[in-house]
């Protein structure tokens, strides 16, 4: 469960103080689908890189589970991350050089595997995303949906208690998106993630079970 | 995981890889090549300095050449009487040798090598006599024939006879070689133990005071003297017991003759007196204390280490030793941080490219150290790539340089000896204002590779590499996720 306590924050952009979130107080359960909307530059992101702990608050407390990420040290969140986080980005941010199947790997470079215990699950992970026979293929081979499979893939293989998606369909044709949706979907319902995903895709955050709004910093919940 | 990837960055950005392997290998090439040239040269030098100074010679003890006098001016004097020579057929033939103290170098008391073996910390001490033997032969007409033709003009003179070209004419000819008076006991140092003999025997304990002679190799072949002939030093006849050779192949020994001793003393009238001791001390560390020492037991005379003793080296060996160690060094060093530079650039550049890549990494929990592990391994096989070539690149370069050889001429000043060079039919040489004498060789560049060279060079890349790669890895530790990330984005 994802606990926040009156969280800001703010940063110097082009020598004045930019707030991106404002005294934020939110709890998001385990298990909860959850799409954060809002206007560009509301702190959609500011707020996805908090839960992901990437970002610390100006102020305020971050909690996941027992974990209290605003405090953390570097490497314990960068621990964090490796175990129970798990990112899909906008862009795929795949690394061009490696195949889909060596993509999928990098997320359990962190986890001290054999390099069999590694590939196996990386494997599997392609084969969850229906992307079994594409492991040897390098991003630029593969299409915008499948790339964004392989990224799912690897955020997933790692088996973590939460999902971040940041646009996960905004550079996606709309049948692609149902198609990535649908598998993300799956996976939130088939391995109890939090799943908890930024879009201004309305079609996509109907999907959640809980919608939440971003604006100025501010936090409100969406009926 | 780390192996897949660094594999797969390096090819993928080859032409990258290529510049910086290039850059390195250039570098290491030249260090190579230039230390293998320096350790020739060296190597060169020291050989040059063997021939004349003898193996295990640290220190030289002499004394500097006075300044010349009034009326030293003056080469030697040879003095004949009216009756001296032999008459044939209206020609007088003539022929004189002396024995003196080498040129530009002076003698002092024997009682010297006393003092120096009394140093602390000096192993071995031998003293020599550097002398010269000048003959002068000639033919003249007979005068008393000449004067023979009559008085007061009224009888017409008969025309001149006899003489070297048979009408009254002379020639002579002046020849030179050196001597050194070496003592026969034999010790660890001095001229002859740089020397080999390649014909007949050492000298023996039982040879002082003999007339015994052993011979430079070069110069008995010029002389055409072997074993068992006799030959004039002095004036007096010496049987000759010995050939020697230089052991460095391209070098002659330090004189091109060697004679007991006392018998150089009692020739040269230089009764007593040495020109040259030849120190060895106990160890390396020691010399800087023995020359200091040595100074001040005998303050007035020059007390020179085998690093004095290097710098006496001239002619284009001395040039090809300066060359490499300033342009050579200079330029190796100016290669290798331009190598470093270019490798650091690159990498910093390919660490500002890559920022989403490291932002993702660091996004899904790989952390700093993985990263920077990441980046300074693709450094450093870059800098290992061009380390490996460069080390090929450097020994095809001193293959080249051994094959093609180039012999340099090398002369070493000496107070000690006089080179070949005053043989048979050479001119005379000077009197007591001549310059320094020197002793010079042909000497053929051999550049030696060491292991310590090559591990050197080793070194020097994956330091390259290393130091490219910690300051890449550096910058793309301090990119904070977050901001890698939104900074694409």
């Amino acid at each position: 469960m994802y606990l926040l306590k009156n969280v800001t924050k703010s940063y110097d952009q082009s020598k004045r103080r930019v707030t991106a979130l404002s005294d934020v107080t939110l709890e998001i359960p385990t298990g909860q689908m959850v799409a954060i909307q809002g206007p560009t530059g509301g702190g959609k992101s500011t707020l996805l890189q908090m839960l992901g702990a990437l970002e610390r608050p100006t102020s305020g407390t971050v909690s996941l589970g027992d974990a209290e990420l605003s405090s953390m040290a570097d490497a314990r969140l960068a621990g964090i991350r490796a175990k129970e986080i798990g990112f899909v980005f906008q862009g795929f941010n795949l690394i061009p050089t490696l195949t889909a199947q060596e993509n999928v790997e990098t997320a359990l470079a962190p986890m001290r595997l054999s390099a069999t215990e590694r590939a196996s699950r990386a494997r599997k992970a392609l084969e969850s995303v229906g992307l079994g026979d594409r492991g040897n293929h390098r991003p630029a081979e593969l299409s915008g949906g499948q790339q964004q499979r392989v990224a799912i893939a690897r955020a997933i293989v790692k088996n973590p208690a939460v999902l971040l998606a940041d646009e996960p369909t905004g550079n996606l044709d709309e049948e692609t998106r149902d198609e990535i949706m649908e598998l993300l979907e799956g996976l939130w319902r088939d391995q109890g993630l939090t799943l908890i995903l930024v879009t201004h895709d309305s079609a996509v955050a109907k999907r959640a079970q809980r919608r939440l709004h971003i604006k100025q910093g501010k936090v409100t919940e969406k009926k | 995981m780390f192996g897949t990837y660094l594999v797969r960055e390096l090819s993928n950005r080859r032409k990258q890889t290529v510049i910086i392997a290039i850059g390195m290998a250039l570098a290491i090439a030249l260090v190579i090549v230039v230390n293998a040239v320096s350790a020739g040269v060296r190597n060169a030098q020291a050989s040059v300095l063997e021939s004349i100074y003898g193996v295990g010679t640290d220190i030289t003890v002499s004394q500097p050449a006075a300044a010349p006098g009034e009326g030293d001016m003056a080469g030697p004097r040879f003095e004949f009487g009216a009756d001296d020579g032999t008459t044939t057929d209206g020609t007088t033939e003539i022929s004189q040798s002396r024995l003196m103290a080498g040129f530009g170098s002076t003698t002092f008391d024997a009682s010297a090598l006393e003092t120096v073996l009394g140093v602390d910390n000096v192993a071995a001490a031998t003293a020599t006599l550097s002398l010269t033997n000048t003959s002068f032969s000639g033919e003249l007409p007979d005068f008393t024939q000449m004067q023979g033709g009559g008085e007061g003009g009224d009888v017409m003179q008969a025309p001149p006879t006899g003489g070297a070209d048979g009408a009254g004419g002379s020639a002579f000819d002046v020849n030179s070689f050196t001597v050194e008076g070496v003592d026969v006991a034999g010790t660890a140092v001095g001229p002859l133990t740089a020397a080999t003999l390649s014909d007949g025997r050492a000298f023996t304990a039982d040879d002082a005071g003999t007339n015994v002679v052993i011979l430079d190799e070069s110069y008995a072949t010029s002389a055409e003297l072997a074993v068992g002939d006799t030959t004039d030093i002095g004036g007096e006849d010496f049987e000759v017991i010995g050939i020697v050779s230089s052991t460095s192949a391209d070098a002659t020994t330090a004189s091109n003759t060697y004679i007991p001793l006392d018998t150089a003393q009692a020739l040269a009238d230089l009764d007593g007196q040495v020109s040259t001791i030849y120190v060895q001390a106990t160890s390396a560390d020691a010399i800087t204390q023995v020359q200091s020492d040595l100074e001040e037991a005998l303050p007035d005379a020059t007390v020179n280490t085998q690093a004095d003793l290097a710098s006496s080296v001239s002619g284009s060996l001395s040039t090809a030793g300066d060359l490499i160690s300033s342009l050579g060094t200079w330029l190796s060093v100016i290669v290798l941080a331009a190598a470093f530079l270019i490798a650091i650039l690159f990498t910093i550049s390919g660490v500002a490219r890559r920022t989403r890549e490291f932002g993702t990494l660091k996004a899904i929990g790989w952390t700093n150290g993985r990263i920077v592990g990441q980046v300074a391994g693709e450094s450093l096989v870059q800098g290992a790539i061009g380390g490996v070539i460069g080390v090929a690149v450097g020994l095809l370069g001193v293959l080249v340089v051994n094959r093609v050889a180039p012999t340099l001429s090398a002369g070493a000043a000496s107070t000690a000896a006089v080179g070949p060079g005053g043989g048979p039919g050479g001119g005379f040489v000077g009197g007591p204002m001549a310059e320094q004498a020197s002793a010079t060789s042909e000497v053929t560049l051999q550049a030696p590779i060491t292991l310590p060279i090559i591990l050197i060079a080793v070194g020097l890349a994956i330091v390259g590499g290393l130091l490219a790669g910690a300051i890449g890895g550096w910058r793309a530790a301090r990119l904070r996720p977050a901001e890698a990330l939104r900074s694409v984005a």
